[in-house]
């Protein structure tokens, strides 16, 4: 590894990094402003964390969101993985194709599609706006997200310890329960964790679904900066980065150590 | 116990009046256009050791996975102990099996992969511990009860395995290459193990296995199968002294196969009939099984170890040949010579080196007689 990075490589490596994360970096400094005015520094204080924390409409949409991503990434985790194991195991039946083209066919639709769709639909069985569709829009669009992590660790699991635990005497669900999900468990949570990311950050589908009661936080942040941006929301986004970066981060180093762990048992059990 | 007793033969499958604890009828298997199983009939009966043997895609471990339930047959009937199975699934048949992969739980310890089955028939706890514990003796694995699959050797895990699919003391256990990932000398070591835990605890074993030294090692009988049939079921003596094709011959064991045309003898012994097989080549003596019609074409199969190489033709044995010697293959104990008749066979022929190797009598390009008897070899017609 001592191939030195030309002057080319550092020059596009700092645009690249400075693109994506510049603005970020610029709002997080920000929220540690003592200025009301936003981008006239003044010195540093965390009176707008304390100011959030005591923003009432802003907790509730908080609340609210939480909620929302909890329900729905929980969800989606549970029809994910029937989908991931239906696709991967059942082999080949009718309709397999289209069926598996259909999961991951939201992973590509442009959000506005989905939750104009999704609109169309809860106004023609006449379901009522509020956190209960939010959560049925969340559930449907991240559910793919959970089905395409947990397919791709059902592919390298060896099909035998499911039959030797059918052998044994267990029953489909048994077996099921006791073996096959205690292996998949990590790619299931990363599943669950990105799951709760997307949902947590989306502002075009939530929008589309919405109702009167139920504001989620990125439409609150986005309704509140059409009036200026107040140094609360550059505090209340900093603190939305950190968790949605905590999560992501979490769901791939856990996929990423249960295939390192995977790899050293396979090594060991070769070696010793 | 007729096995630990040698004077009691062990072989219900000669009396008509043992009950088979598997009986297959007429089974066929077809994946899409390709026959895995062709038209199968077959018999094991209890306490018996019992090896399917043969070349990978013969359809054993198909047939094995039919046994266990993984597979249902397109036709025919399998029963076990009586009982029609093809409606039974895999967790309902009290049948066993350990997988080539050993397939171990890689989340449970070593108990608990032996524990699985029994906690899966809600059997009591003090039975579970009891029966556990004992599965560990049997398989000298109650240091490791507490570890992890990944944190034991390959011949311990193949242990595990063994325990965990006997736990349930099954009435048939199902083998599937058990013993393909372990090195030669740990196999040879475990081969006696699992023989001697197969009688030990009385279970009936059907193994799957490529490997005839393997088969003719652990099994009382042995079924040689070929693209989807069986070709022979004996023991493992009859498939070696008495293979019934030359497929069989040629697939356990060295042999040398002489083509020619078969005529009876008259006046000789029983059976008696010569072998013509190249110009000025003497015929081959020897006894045919079955009446052969004059001129017909044969098989004539003659193991290497029953031929003796000597500068002289050997006056006390029936059948000689003369040729020269083109190869020799020096394993230690014994060697193998191959020999160029003058019709251009070669033949090999296998002696056992009771003198130092600067002793040797013969050596590359000498001319040597082979001589062999009457009844050394067998009369195949296909």
């Amino acid at each position: 590894m001592n191939k030195r990075l030309s002057w080319f490589n550092v020059t596009s490596l700092s645009l690249g990094f400075a693109f994506l994360y510049l603005p970020m970096l610029i709002l997080i400094f920000y929220s540690f402003n003592a200025s009301k005015l936003v981008t006239v520094w003044a010195g540093f204080s965390t009176k707008w964390y304390v100011a959030l924390m005591h923003d009432q409409p802003f907790l509730d949409a908080a609340w609210v969101t939480l909620k929302i991503a909890v329900s729905s990434s929980t969800l989606a985790t549970v029809l994910g993985t029937m989908a991931a194991i239906t696709l991967v195991r059942m082999g080949r039946f009718p309709g397999r194709t289209l069926f598996s083209g259909m999961i991951y066919a939201p992973l590509v639709m442009p959000d506005v599609i989905t939750g104009l769709s999704l609109l169309l639909l809860f106004i023609a069985i006449g379901l009522d706006r509020g956190i209960f569709t939010i959560m049925l829009a969340h559930t449907t669009f991240s559910m793919c997200y959970v089905s395409v992590v947990v397919s791709s660790r059902l592919l390298t699991f060896d099909r035998s310890l499911e039959e030797a635990s059918m052998d044994l005497g267990a029953s489909a669900f048994t077996t099921f329960r006791l073996v096959t999900l205690p292996i998949i468990l990590p790619a299931v949570v990363s599943g669950w964790l990105l799951a709760f990311t997307l949902s947590l950050d989306d502002l075009v589908i939530a929008s589309f679904t919405t109702g009167p009661s139920s504001t989620t936080l990125p439409i609150k942040i986005f309704s509140a900066v059409r009036l200026g941006v107040s140094p609360e929301i550059n505090a209340l986004s900093t603190l939305m980065i950190t968790v949605v970066a905590v999560g992501v981060v979490s769901a791939s180093l856990i996929s990423k150590r249960a295939i390192i762990k995977q790899r050293r048992e396979e090594q060991e059990g070769e070696r010793v | 116990m007729a096995q630990v007793k040698p004077q009691i033969v062990f072989d219900p499958w000669n009396d008509p009046k043992a009950k088979p604890l598997i009986q297959c009828r007429s089974i066929t298997k077809r994946f899409g256009d390709f026959t895995a199983i062709d038209t199968i009939d077959l018999n094991i009966y209890e306490k018996e050791f019992f090896a399917l043997l043969g070349p990978s895609g013969c359809g054993k471990t198909t047939l094995m996975r039919m046994l266990a339930g993984f597979e249902t047959p397109t036709e025919g009937k399998i029963t076990i102990d009586g009982q029609d199975v093809a409606q039974v699934p895999p967790n309902k048949r009290a049948v066993n099996m350990m997988f080539q992969s050993y397939a171990l739980f890689p989340h449970l310890s070593v108990w608990e992969n032996i524990a699985f089955g029994l906690k899966r028939e809600h059997a009591p706890k003090e039975r579970i511990e009891e029966r556990v514990a004992e599965m560990l003796r049997l398989t000298r694995l109650e240091k490791f009860a507490r570890r992890k699959p990944h944190q034991i050797s390959g011949g311990q895990r193949q242990r595990v395995a063994l325990a965990r699919s006997l736990a349930k003391a099954p009435k048939l256990l199902l083998l599937d290459e058990p013993l393909g990932a372990l090195d030669k000398k740990l196999r040879q070591d475990t081969q006696f193990e699992l023989m001697d835990i197969q009688e030990r605890t009385g279970t009936t074993f059907v193994i799957v296995t490529h490997d005839q030294e393997e088969a003719m090692t652990v099994a009382s009988r042995v079924a040689v199968m070929n693209a989807g049939e069986i070709m022979q079921i004996a023991t493992p003596a009859d498939i070696y002294e008495q293979p019934n094709s030359v497929y069989v011959a040629d697939f356990i064991g060295d042999v040398n196969i002489i083509e020619g045309n078969a005529s009876p003898v008259s006046g000789g012994p029983e059976g008696a009939i010569s072998i013509a097989y190249g110009e000025g080549q003497d015929p081959v003596q020897a006894i045919a099984t079955s009446p052969v019609t004059e001129g017909a074409k044969v098989f004539y199969a003659i193991r290497p170890e029953k031929i003796t190489v000597s500068h002289q033709p050997d006056p006390d044995r029936a059948n000689h040949a003369f040729g020269k010697i083109i190869d020799i293959a020096y394993l230690g104990n014994i060697s193998t010579y191959r020999v160029q008749l003058a019709n251009g066979q070669l033949i090999s022929a296998t002696m056992t080196n009771a003198r130092r190797l600067e002793r040797r009598a013969f050596t590359w390009e000498d001319e040597v007689w082979l001589s062999w008897t009457r009844t050394a070899g067998v009369v195949l017609t296909k």
